[in-house]
């Protein structure tokens, strides 16, 4: 009995360890055999990563974002599952300062024009989508830069960071982790990238003339250029009817807010622009024509 | 002979379609069905390991048979195309950077996956023999990519619809799944 028993354990047992060891060596022997050479920071990086292969970062996968940040070609600060852990451990192997815990780029909307201070061209009852508005006749804002409000940026924002406020969209700075997804969500290519640094912005994207700006929004860049003046730095400058201000000159003294007649540029370090006081403003400069 | 081959092509990927009417691999088929482009690397790459994974458990199970050990199939199969889908991976890696970008990333996602090891003990409970089963291993492979491919373009069409918030997402993709998969029963009738 006892050498039918042995067999019956023995067989099934040689049989799966033989195929197990024989993996093991085939594998062993490819690795070898097929050995690439990787840079070693790659793997250092990859192993410092989650792995989630989220793609929050912007790249295809921790794999690619780790070949990116070891190539130089990335910040060590976009991996949101890693957080701060894993954004100090890849500054270290880099050799370079992870920075503050969040990330250093922030995204904004350069439209302030919300249902109370920009016009309608008709009125859209189609799909809640900015796409789906944007094809029918430029979308439903008289302005044709402006902030259709459909949200398709907020479903686009892994972070929540985004909601519609009035109409259009707004960006919570603290919640916002400069992944770039809302920039690709804007068929009006309203979002930009900026540095967190950076505290004025002038909200508006339409280069129209002053005139057509005043009939569509109220609170458009109606390029008056006395922001140009007020700026001391020679940091705005005008592209067609529209300020624009080089960040490279910029010193966040503000006074291009103070001027500004219809609250185009804002303080990011104050409440959004007063609606009330443009609206007003607004208001009293029709009464005066009408007068 | 070609006859019988275009049968067993049409059984593989219409009639008998590993996702569709097999339900193997229902979870690549869901998850990786986001984008046409993905889709369509994702059923190359199960076409691959399924044509290889196919050959190679076909020995194995000569070896089984021949001990009496048939029932460490499934134990015996799962190690040896772990271990394969592996060894291909390095290989891709090595051979060509272009292939490995498009098809190597998405080995790791199939080397333990029911559908490969589902087909491979099908070949052999069907008693192919070693170049059927490599035909029916790349004919069930394509029949997965023909579901994964289609699926792809109903998932990013509601992706642009105005879905139930309920249904948002899983529910919705495994309702469509449902009714494309009722959709190929209707082949079950046919006869070839």
């Amino acid at each position: 009995m006892l050498p039918v028993c042995l067999t019956a354990f023995a067989s099934p047992l040689l049989i799966m360890a033989g195929l197990g060891v024989a993996s093991g060596v085939l594998l062993t022997v490819a690795a070898h055999i097929f050995h690439i050479d990787v840079d070693p920071k790659v793997t250092e990086v990859r192993e410092a990563l989650p792995g989630a292969n989220c793609g929050v970062c912007g790249f295809a996968g921790c794999d690619a974002y780790a070949e990116a940040v070891a190539g130089g070609r990335a910040d060590v600060d976009r991996c949101i599952p890693g957080g701060v852990g894993a954004a100090n451990a890849l500054a270290q192997i880099m050799g370079v300062d992870a920075g503050d815990a969040g990330p250093a780029m922030v995204a904004r909307v350069r439209c302030q024009g919300d249902v109370g201070l920009a016009r309608e061209k008709y009125i859209y009852t189609g799909i809640d989508d900015c796409f789906a508005a944007v094809q029918i006749f430029d979308g439903h804002k008289a302005c044709a830069a402006g902030c259709l409000g459909h949200g398709t940026c907020v479903e686009a924002c892994p972070f929540g960071a985004i909601s519609i406020v009035n109409q259009i969209a707004v960006i919570d700075e603290e919640a916002c982790k400069a992944c770039g997804r809302c920039i690709k969500a804007c068929p009006k290519q309203l979002i930009v990238m900026v540095e967190r640094r950076q505290r004025v912005m002038v909200l508006c994207n339409s280069d129209d003339r002053g005139n057509v700006v005043r009939a569509n929004c109220d609170t458009g860049c109606i390029g008056c250029t006395r922001c140009v003046r007020a700026c001391e730095h020679g940091a705005i400058s005008m592209q067609g009817a529209l300020a624009v201000i080089d960040y490279d000159k910029c010193v966040n003294c503000k006074a291009c807010v103070e001027v500004c007649p219809t609250h185009a540029i804002r303080d990011f370090d104050a409440p959004p622009v007063n609606r009330e006081k443009a609206a007003a403003k607004a208001g009293a400069a029709k009464a005066k024509a009408g007068a | 002979m070609i006859g019988n081959i275009l049968t067993a092509f049409i059984t593989a990927v219409f009639i008998d379609n590993v996702v569709l009417a097999r339900f193997l691999g229902i979870c690549p088929f869901l998850g990786v069905s986001q984008s046409t482009k993905t889709a369509a690397s994702m059923g190359a790459a199960v076409v691959f390991v399924m044509t290889l994974a196919s050959a190679a458990t076909w020995g194995i199970q000569q070896i089984l048979d021949a001990f009496g050990l048939g029932y460490l199939q499934t134990l015996a199969f799962i190690l040896v195309i772990a271990a394969l889908v592996q060894f291909v991976e390095l290989f891709i890696r090595k051979a060509s950077d272009a292939l490995y970008r498009a098809l190597g990333v998405y080995l790791p996602l199939i080397t333990t996956n029911c559908a490969v090891l589902g087909i491979c003990i099908v070949n052999i409970q069907a008693k192919l023999g070693f170049v059927d089963s490599i035909l029916n291993g790349a004919f069930a492979g394509a029949g997965f990519a023909v579901a994964i491919v289609l699926f792809s373009g109903i998932q990013i069409r509601m992706q642009e619809s105005d879905i139930p918030e309920a249904l948002k997402g899983f529910p919705s993709a495994l309702i469509a799944a449902s009714l494309v998969s009722l959709a190929f029963f209707g082949f079950q009738g046919m006869k070839l």
